[in-house]
C-alpha cells in the first residue's frame, strides 16, 4: 500500500486505505487499491467519469455497497472509527451522525409521502435519544436558516414534489449536516440544477462544512464545479486512484496524462475554441488490462505501461500520481488553442437559413414559449443556452414538428413550415434533422447499428438493399466509427458511440438543418469534446445551419457563432458568442456568466 | 480550429465483443430453460403435447366398443384404463381426444395475443381520444367473466369451431391488451419512437418495427398465459356442450360424459382431467419462468454493471 502524504498540514478527518470492492458474485474487482485522506472540515472532490468506480468509493464511505457489489478489502477510518468495521444498530447510528450522504437526484433522497417538517425532524429524533435540549421544531428551523431557506409553516408542511428541484437538494443538505456528523458525502448534488442554482448550494455546502467543522467528499465529473469547491481532488480511473493532489495543483499542473486530457476536454467559459477529447473508452470491470487501464488511449503510453501498474509516485509533497510519463508541470493545461470565434463555412456551401418570428408555444394550457424571434444564417450554428424549465426543448420539438401546439411563423429557407411534422413536405421532413438528449433512448435496441442508420433512408429514398448498406458504412466513417460496428447491437456501443450513431442517421439523409437537443449532456466530458468537435467539423464541410440546445453555456464557446438566451420561455438575449458572453447586456446573462463555475476559481479562492 | 475531421478516431473495435445480432427473446428463453422452474414447467408441458400429438398416431379406434361400460382395467378387453359411459376404451379416447382441444386452443391463443397486441400499442401510442375509446371498451368486456362472454357467442350462433376459436379468443383479448398498454406506454415514449416520427413515417410500420419488437418478452409470457388459460375454456366449454360433437372423443366432453360413472371407473374423468390441469400448470410454470428469467435480465450482475456505467451524468431535464 503506498503512503499519502497530506497536503496541508491539518488534522486528517478521514483515512481510506487500500479500499476493494468487487462484483459479489464473479468477484470482479471494481474498485481496487483506493488509499485517500481528508482533513477536517476539507472538502474533497472526487472526480471520474462514468463507469470509473467514483460513486462506489463514495458509497464505500458510508459501509454501503450497491446491489451486486460487495466491499472486501481496506479501511475507512473516520476519526477513529473504522466504519467497514461497523454492522448492525453501530454502522445504523453511524450512519447520520458520523457519516451522511446527499444522493445525487435530491427527489429521490426523500419520501415523496410524507411531509418536509417531518422528514428533516426525523433523523434528529432517530439519533438523539431524548438527549435534545431544544424542541425539534427549534432545530428544524435553525436548519432551515443553515440551508437560507424560510422555516414557514408552508414550507414544512409541503411534500417534495411541491418545491424546486434546487430546493429540494438544500433539503437534502440540511438533512444531511442535522446530525453534526463529522463526514458528508455528496454524489453529483448539483447535476440537474441550473447554475445559479448550483452556485448557492456550492456556497451552503461550503459554509456548512467550515462552521461546523464537517469533512466533506465531493462527487463529481463535473470539473469546474470541483475546481469551486474542492480543496483537494483526486481523480480515479477504473477502479483506481490515478491522482490526488490539492486543487489548484490537479487544475494547474496535472501529472497524469489522464487528467491532463480530462482537463483539455473540459469546456469553460474562459477558453473559447476547440476542446481535445479522448478517444477510446475506459475499460470495464472484468476487461482492465495488465498494465496501466489508461494506456490504450495514452498518447504517451509505451511498452512498460501496458505490462505493470504504475504504482503510486509522489511528484511534489502531497501530489501523488500512478502514471510513467507524467506530464511536465510547464505544460499547462491553457495551450489549448483559443482562437476566438468557431469560423463560418465558405459561403458557397452554406445551407439554408432558419427564420422564426413570434412563436409562441403551449404545454396543455400552460405557456411555455413567448414571442420567440430568431434567425439561424445559412450555413451557422445558434447557441440557444437557458436553465431547465426555459422552454428551449420545447423550441426544438416545435421547430422539429414533434410538438404541434404552437402558432407563429417558422421558415425554412423561405418555405413556412407547417407545426405538424405529418403535415409537412417529404422533403422538409429529410432536410431538418433531429438528435436527441439520450442516445440509450434514441437508438432502437432491437434493429443493429447499421439498420437504425438506414432506416431514415427508407423512407427518403429507394434505395437497393446495397446501395443503402453502401450509403450507411459511408456515413459511419464520417462520424470516425468504423464500418465494423454496423452490425453491431447499439447496446454494445459505448454513450459516446452511440451519440455518433445517432449522429450518423441524421446525416445520412444529407439534411441542412441540424437541430441538437442537449446531445451531450448524457456524455462524459472526454466523450463530449470528440463529439462537439465532430459536429463542429461537419457543420464547417457541409455548411450546415444548426440549432445547438444546451444548458452548458460553456459548450456554446466552442460550437456556435451566435448565442440565444432563453428565460420563461421568453428570448432574454441573442448575439454573437464573443460578444454576448464577454460583454452580456441583459441582467440575467450577466448573472449567469457570473455563476458559472470555472477552473480559475480553484486558484483564486485558494 | 484544426482540419481533419478526426480528432475522433476511430473506437478501438473492442473484439471482445463479437458483433452478433442480440435476440432478447432468444436469451430470455434459454435463461428460462436453465433454470427448475423453467425445466419442469416445459418438461410437463411437453409431456402433455407428446400425448396430445402423438395420441392420434395409435392405432386402435376412440369410437369402438370395447367392454362393458366403465368396467375397470382388470375386465378382459377393457384397456389399462377402463371403459367409458359406452363401453369405449377410456386410454384410447384419451389419446385421440386432445389434438383437437390443443388445436382450437392455439388458434384461441393466437387470436388473443394478435388482437390483444394490436389494441395495447395502438392505445399506447396514440393518446388522446383513440386511447380513451380502446382502453374503456376492453374494460367493459374485462367487466363480463370470461366464460359467460364465451357462452354468449356461442349460444347466438351455435357451436361452431371457428366461432369457438373467437369468442375463446376475443374474451381473453382484454387481458393482453392491458398487458401490452401498460409494456407500450414506456416504448412510445423513447426517443427512438419519437425520432421515427420526425421522418414522418406511417403509423402503422413505427408499431409493427419500432415499437412491437421491443415487447416480445411481455408477448411471450402472455402466450404461454393465454395458452393455458384458452385450454381451460374449451375444455370447459365443451363439457358445457359447445365443443366437439358426441362421437368423437374429446378431454372436454369425457369428463362430462363419465362422471356419472365416477365412482366404477374413476379414470374416465380423472385421465383428461389430469392431463387438462398438468397442461395448463405446464404452460403456466413455464410462462412464470419467462417473466422471472425477463426480470433477471434486468436485475442481474451484467445489468448492475451497465446501470453503475451509464447512471452518471443524467443531464438536466
Amino acid at each position: 500500500m503506498t503512503e499519502i502524504s497530506q497536503p496541508a498540514p491539518v488534522q486528517t478527518r478521514l483515512r481510506v486505505e487500500g479500499l476493494g470492492v468487487v462484483l459479489g458474485r464473479s468477484n470482479i474487482p471494481v474498485v481496487q487499491d483506493v488509499s485517500f485522506s481528508v482533513g477536517a472540515a476539507q472538502v474533497m472532490g472526487l472526480v471520474g467519469e462514468s463507469g470509473s468506480g467514483k460513486s462506489t468509493v463514495a458509497l464505500s464511505l458510508l459501509n454501503y455497497a450497491r446491489r451486486g457489489l460487495k466491499i472486501t478489502d481496506g479501511s475507512v477510518f473516520i476519526d477513529r472509527t473504522n466504519v467497514l468495521d461497523l454492522s448492525g444498530t453501530a454502522l445504523r447510528k453511524a450512519r447520520g451522525t458520523l457519516v451522511s450522504y446527499v444522493p445525487q437526484d435530491p427527489t429521490s433522497g426523500l419520501n415523496p409521502a410524507l411531509t418536509l417538517g417531518y422528514q428533516l425532524g426525523e433523523a434528529m429524533r432517530i439519533h438523539d435519544e431524548g438527549q435534545a435540549t431544544e424542541p425539534i421544531d427549534e432545530r428544524v428551523a435553525a436548519l432551515l436558516e443553515e440551508v437560507r431557506l424560510p422555516a414557514t409553516r408552508e414550507l414544512l408542511n409541503s411534500y417534495p414534489h411541491q418545491v424546486s428541484g434546487g430546493q429540494a437538494q438544500r433539503l437534502a443538505i440540511a438533512m444531511a449536516f442535522a446530525c453534526r456528523p463529522r463526514l458528508v458525502v455528496l454524489d453529483e448534488p448539483t447535476t440537474g440544477l441550473d447554475v445559479t442554482t448550483q452556485r448557492h448550494i456550492l456556497e451552503t455546502i461550503r459554509r456548512l462544512s467550515t462552521s461546523h467543522d464537517v469533512s466533506a467528499v465531493y462527487v463529481s465529473h463535473d470539473l469546474p464545479v470541483v475546481a469551486e469547491i474542492a480543496d483537494n481532488v483526486a481523480v480515479m480511473y477504473a477502479g483506481r486512484l490515478v491522482e490526488h493532489a490539492s486543487a489548484p495543483a490537479i487544475f494547474n499542473t496535472p501529472r497524469h496524462q489522464y487528467t491532463a486530457g480530462l482537463l483539455k476536454a473540459a469546456p469553460t467559459p474562459e477558453r473559447a475554441g476547440a476542446l481535445v477529447g479522448i478517444p477510446g473508452r475506459p475499460p470495464r470491470p472484468g476487461q482492465w488490462p495488465k498494465g496501466c487501464a489508461f494506456a490504450d488511449r495514452c498518447a504517451a503510453a509505451t511498452t512498460i505501461c501496458r505490462e505493470t501498474i504504475p504504482v503510486l509516485a509522489t511528484a511534489d509533497p502531497g501530489h501523488v500520481h500512478r502514471c510513467y510519463h507524467p506530464v511536465q508541470p510547464t505544460a499547462t493545461t491553457q495551450e489549448v488553442p483559443t482562437s476566438g470565434t468557431v469560423p463560418l463555412p465558405p459561403p458557397s456551401a452554406r445551407k439554408g437559413a432558419l427564420e422564426v418570428g413570434g412563436l409562441s408555444a403551449w404545454y396543455g394550457s400552460k405557456p411555455t414559449l413567448h414571442d420567440v424571434r430568431f434567425t439561424v444564417e445559412a450555413g451557422s450554428c445558434l447557441g440557444v443556452v437557458g436553465e431547465s424549465g426555459s422552454g428551449k426543448t420545447t423550441l426544438a420539438r416545435c421547430l422539429a414538428g414533434l410538438h404541434s401546439a404552437w402558432e407563429g411563423l417558422v421558415s425554412f429557407d423561405g418555405q413556412l413550415l407547417d407545426p405538424q411534422v405529418r403535415r409537412r413536405r417529404a422533403q422538409e421532413r429529410r432536410r431538418i434533422q433531429y438528435i436527441f438528449q439520450n442516445p440509450h433512448a434514441s437508438l432502437n435496441p432491437r434493429l443493429s447499428v447499421g439498420e437504425n442508420v438506414e432506416e431514415p433512408l427508407r423512407f427518403f429514398e429507394r434505395l437497393s438493399y446495397a446501395d443503402r448498406r453502401k450509403k450507411v458504412l459511408e456515413t459511419l466513417e464520417i462520424v470516425a466509427l468504423g464500418g465494423d460496428l454496423a452490425d453491431r447491437m447499439p447496446e454494445q456501443l459505448s454513450g459516446g458511440e452511440r451519440q455518433r450513431v445517432a449522429v450518423a442517421r441524421a446525416l445520412i439523409v444529407d439534411p441542412e438543418l441540424l437541430i441538437c437537443d442537449e446531445i451531450t449532456s448524457a456524455l462524459d466530458v472526454s466523450v463530449q469534446a470528440l463529439v462537439i468537435e465532430q459536429l463542429r467539423e461537419l457543420q464547417y464541410q457541409r455548411g450546415l445551419s444548426m440549432v445547438f440546445i444546451t444548458h452548458n453555456v460553456a459548450v456554446v464557446r466552442s460550437i456556435a457563432q451566435d448565442i440565444m438566451v432563453l428565460k420563461r420561455g421568453q428570448v432574454v438575449e441573442t448575439g454573437p458568442v464573443e460578444q454576448v458572453l464577454t460583454e452580456p447586456q441583459d441582467a440575467y446573462t450577466r448573472q449567469l456568466m457570473h455563476d458559472l463555475p470555472r477552473f480559475s476559481d480553484s486558484v483564486v479562492a485558494k | 480550429m484544426s482540419n481533419k475531421v478526426s480528432t475522433a478516431t476511430k473506437a478501438p473495435a473492442s473484439a471482445k465483443v463479437p458483433s452478433r445480432k442480440s435476440n432478447a427473446a432468444l436469451r430470455v428463453l434459454r435463461a428460462a430453460l436453465r433454470t427448475w422452474r423453467g425445466r419442469i414447467g416445459a418438461g410437463i408441458a411437453l409431456f402433455v403435447l407428446a400425448i396430445v400429438f402423438l395420441g392420434p398416431l395409435s392405432p386402435a379406434s376412440p369410437t369402438d366398443f370395447a367392454a362393458a361400460p366403465f368396467s375397470d382395467s382388470s375386465v378382459e378387453g377393457a384397456g389399462l384404463l377402463g371403459t367409458d359411459v359406452l363401453g369405449r376404451g377410456v386410454l384410447d379416447r384419451v389419446l385421440h381426444g386432445g389434438l383437437n382441444l390443443m388445436l382450437l386452443a392455439f388458434a384461441a391463443t393466437v387470436v388473443a395475443v394478435g388482437s390483444g397486441a394490436i389494441i395495447g400499442v395502438i392505445a399506447a401510442y396514440r393518446r388522446g381520444f383513440v386511447e380513451n375509446l380502446l382502453m374503456r371498451g376492453v374494460d367493459m368486456v374485462l367487466a363480463i367473466p370470461q366464460l359467460v362472454f364465451a357462452l354468449l357467442l356461442l349460444s347466438l350462433v351455435g357451436p361452431q369451431w371457428w366461432l369457438l376459436i373467437l369468442a375463446v379468443g376475443l374474451s381473453q383479448a382484454p387481458q393482453t391488451a392491458r398487458v401490452v398498454y401498460g409494456a407500450a406506454q414506456s416504448v412510445t415514449e423513447k426517443d427512438f419512437v419519437k425520432a421515427v416520427a420526425v421522418w414522418g413515417v406511417p403509423t402503422r410500420l413505427i408499431l409493427a418495427r419500432h415499437v412491437l419488437p421491443n415487447l416480445t418478452t411481455p408477448l411471450m409470457v402472455e402466450l404461454g398465459l393465454r395458452l393455458s388459460y384458452s385450454i381451460v375454456l374449451i375444455a370447459g366449454l365443451s363439457f358445457l356442450g359447445f365443443g366437439a360433437p358426441p362421437p368423437s372423443p374429446d378431454w372436454g366432453v369425457m369428463v362430462n360424459e363419465n362422471r356419472i360413472g365416477l365412482a366404477s371407473n374413476a379414470w374416465g374423468v380423472l385421465a383428461p382431467a389430469l392431463l387438462l390441469a398438468l397442461l395448463a400448470v405446464g404452460t403456466n410454470t413455464f410462462a412464470d419462468a419467462i417473466a422471472r428469467a425477463n426480470l433477471g435480465e434486468n436485475r442481474g450482475e451484467e445489468a448492475v454493471l451497465n446501470a453503475s456505467i451509464s447512471a452518471t451524468s443524467k443531464g438536466s431535464k
